[in-house]
C-alpha cells in the first residue's frame, strides 16, 4: 500500500475522538471529521448515531433508523447524547472559539457564520473541534467573539457551566491538541507524522503547552486504511481539504 | 389571500418573524411581497437565510435576531455580511437553542424560559440587556433567561394547507413553523397548493399537520414560493439559481427578478433558466 497520508492521519485523529462515545449522536462539521465519524463507527464505535445531514438518523448502508428535526437534535445536545466536533475560525489557548465574526463585533472586519449552536454545545456536550490548516490567524491569542466556551471562561461562568462542559480534543493538519493540563491550557497532545514540535509553534499564536515527550498519531490499521481508501472516500475528497504537504 | 393582501396587514416598525431554517422552505413569495412594498424598519427574526438577505440588502431591516445567516450551500450570506461589515443594522445575535426556547416562552405566553446556553460566552457581551436566573430548588444553578421572542406577526411556508389555515409540512423536518405562528399575533402561511381538508390526510400521516387554523390568521396559495430555497418533497434548492443570487449586485438582481408581481418573478426565473441550457 502507498504511505499513509497526512489528510489520513487527520482521519484517524478525527475517529479517535468517538472511541468509548457509547450510544450518542456524532456530529461531524466538514469533510474530514465526517469521514472520522464513519470510520469510527465501522469499526471501534459501532453505537453511535449519524444523520443524514437534514434530519434523518441513518445506518452506514443509508437505512433509515430514526427521525431527527433540528428540535430534537438541540435536546440531544441539552441532554448530553451528543459529541460535535465544530470548526473554529478562531481558537485560543483556552478553547474559545470563534465563528461568528472577525474584528470588532459591532461592525466586523468580516462577518462569517454567526454563533449558531456553538453557545450551547460547549455547555452541554463534548465538543471537539476541527481546524484543517494550523495557523496563528486561527490559533491567536485572543479571540474576537467568544462563541463555543473555553475551559477559562465556563470555570468563571459558574457551576452552571461548567457542569457538563468538556472539550475533548483539537484535531489540526498538523497536530491533536487537548486541555489534559493542571489548569486547562492547551497542550501539545501528538504530533502527525513527519511534523515537528517546532512547526507547531511556528503556526500557534500562544505558548502551548508541549510535554517532554510528544507521541506520534497513532499509525491507522490495515483495515482502517482500506476503508478509508476504498469505502468512506473512493474520491479523495480527503487531499482537497488536507492537501499533501511537501517534506519540511 | 394573496400576498400582497397579507403585505397590506404589515406595518413599518413591526416585529416580524420568518420561519425556515438557512435556504430552506422559506417563504420567499411572501419576502418579494414585502420588498414591493414600502414597509421597512422591521425587526426580523429569522434562522437567517436568503430572507435576511435580501432585506437587509433592501435596507428593510433595523434590528435583526438571529443565531446565524446563512445559505447553506454557500456558507456566507453575500448582502447579510456588506449589512453587517457596514454596521448597517442593528443585531441581537443569539445561540440557536436561546433563539428556540425565546419562541417557546412567546408560544406559551412567559416571559422566560432557563437555558444552559450563552453564559461564559460573548453572547451576554453584546446582549447586555440578558439577564440570568437562579434555579429555586436545591441545584441552585443559574441559567440564562431567555426572553419570548414575541412575534407582531410570522410568515411562513409550507407545503399543503386547507383554506381554513390547517398548514402541512411534508419534507423531512418542520423547523420551528409552528412555534413562529405561536408566537405571533398574526400568522400568514404560504404553501404549495391549497386543497380541501380531506385531501391533506388522504395520503400522508396525521403528524404532518405542522399549523393549526386557531394560530394561523390567513392562507396564500404560491406555487415555487419558497424559491430558491428548498420545499422538499415538492423542490429542492434551485442552487444555479441561488449562486445568481450570490453572486449578483443587489441593484441587478433586483432589476432583473424583483421588479414586477410574483408571476413576473417566476417567469424572469424561467428565461433566466431557459438562457443557462445550451
Amino acid at each position: 500500500m502507498t504511505p499513509v497520508t497526512r489528510a489520513e492521519y487527520c482521519v484517524i485523529a478525527c475517529a479517535e475522538a468517538w472511541r468509548d462515545n457509547g450510544e450518542v449522536l456524532a456530529s461531524p462539521m466538514g469533510l474530514i471529521p465526517s469521514f472520522g465519524a464513519r470510520l469510527a463507527k465501522r469499526t471501534f464505535s459501532p453505537d453511535l448515531l449519524l444523520t443524514d445531514g437534514e434530519a434523518l438518523l441513518v445506518g452506514l448502508d443509508g437505512t433509515t433508523e430514526g427521525w431527527l428535526p433540528y428540535r430534537q437534535h438541540l435536546t440531544m445536545v441539552t441532554g448530553g447524547r451528543r459529541h460535535v466536533m465544530m470548526g473554529a475560525s478562531q481558537i485560543d489557548r483556552f478553547g474559545n472559539q470563534n465563528i461568528s465574526c472577525i474584528g470588532d463585533w459591532s461592525r466586523p472586519t468580516r462577518q462569517l457564520l454567526g454563533v449558531r449552536g456553538a453557545p450551547v454545545n460547549a455547555l452541554n456536550n463534548p465538543t471537539s473541534y476541527w481546524v484543517p490548516k494550523h495557523s496563528r490567524r486561527v490559533f491567536v491569542e485572543k479571540v474576537d467573539m467568544v462563541c463555543g466556551v473555553g475551559y477559562d471562561r465556563a470555570a468563571a461562568a459558574g457551576p452552571s457551566a461548567g457542569r457538563f462542559h468538556r472539550i475533548p480534543r483539537v484535531v489540526t493538519d498538523l497536530a491533536v491538541l487537548d486541555f489534559a493540563t493542571p489548569n486547562h491550557v492547551m497542550r501539545l497532545a501528538s504530533l502527525h507524522p513527519g511534523v515537528t514540535v517546532e512547526q507547531v509553534r511556528v503556526a500557534t499564536g500562544f505558548a502551548l503547552h508541549v510535554p517532554d515527550e510528544v507521541p506520534c498519531t497513532r499509525e491507522p490499521t490495515a483495515e482502517e486504511l482500506e476503508l478509508i481508501r476504498e469505502v468512506i472516500d473512493p474520491g479523495n475528497a480527503r487531499a482537497r481539504e488536507v492537501p499533501e504537504r511537501a517534506a519540511a | 389571500m394573496t400576498a400582497d393582501e397579507v403585505v397590506s396587514r404589515l406595518t413599518s416598525g413591526m416585529t416580524l418573524g420568518i420561519g425556515g431554517w438557512g435556504s430552506r422552505r422559506k417563504p420567499m413569495a411572501l419576502v418579494r411581497a414585502l420588498l414591493r412594498s414600502e414597509i421597512t424598519d422591521l425587526t426580523v427574526v429569522s434562522y437567517g437565510g436568503p430572507d435576511v438577505g435580501l432585506l437587509a440588502a433592501a435596507g428593510r431591516i433595523r434590528k435583526l435576531v438571529t443565531a446565524f445567516v446563512t445559505l447553506d450551500s454557500i456558507p456566507l450570506e453575500p448582502h447579510y455580511r456588506a449589512a453587517r461589515e457596514s454596521g448597517s443594522l442593528e443585531l441581537m445575535e443569539i445561540d440557536e437553542a436561546m433563539f428556540m426556547w425565546g419562541l417557546h416562552a412567546a408560544a406559551n405566553r412567559l416571559p422566560f424560559l432557563p437555558v444552559r446556553a450563552g453564559i461564559g460566552s460573548d453572547v451576554m457581551r453584546v446582549n447586555p440587556g440578558l439577564r440570568t436566573v437562579t434555579s429555586p430548588y436545591e441545584d441552585g444553578e443559574t441559567f440564562v433567561a431567555m426572553p419570548a421572542l414575541r412575534l407582531d406577526a410570522a410568515l411562513v411556508h409550507v407545503n399543503r394547507a386547507d383554506r381554513l389555515g390547517n398548514g402541512q409540512y411534508l419534507g423531512p423536518d418542520p423547523y420551528f413553523d409552528d412555534l413562529f405562528c405561536e408566537a405571533a399575533d398574526a400568522a400568514y402561511v404560504s404553501c404549495e397548493r391549497i386543497v380541501d381538508t380531506a385531501e391533506l390526510t388522504k395520503e400522508a400521516a396525521p403528524q404532518t399537520l405542522l399549523l393549526k387554523r386557531s394560530s394561523v390568521t390567513g392562507v396564500v396559495e404560491t406555487p415555487n414560493g419558497a424559491h430558491f430555497t428548498s420545499c422538499a418533497p415538492d423542490y429542492g434548492r434551485d442552487e444555479a439559481f441561488q449562486k445568481l443570487y450570490a453572486t449578483s449586485p443587489y441593484a441587478e438582481f433586483a432589476e432583473r427578478f424583483l421588479h414586477s408581481d410574483e408571476h413576473a418573478y417566476q417567469s424572469a426565473v424561467q428565461a433566466w433558466q431557459k438562457e443557462q441550457r445550451p
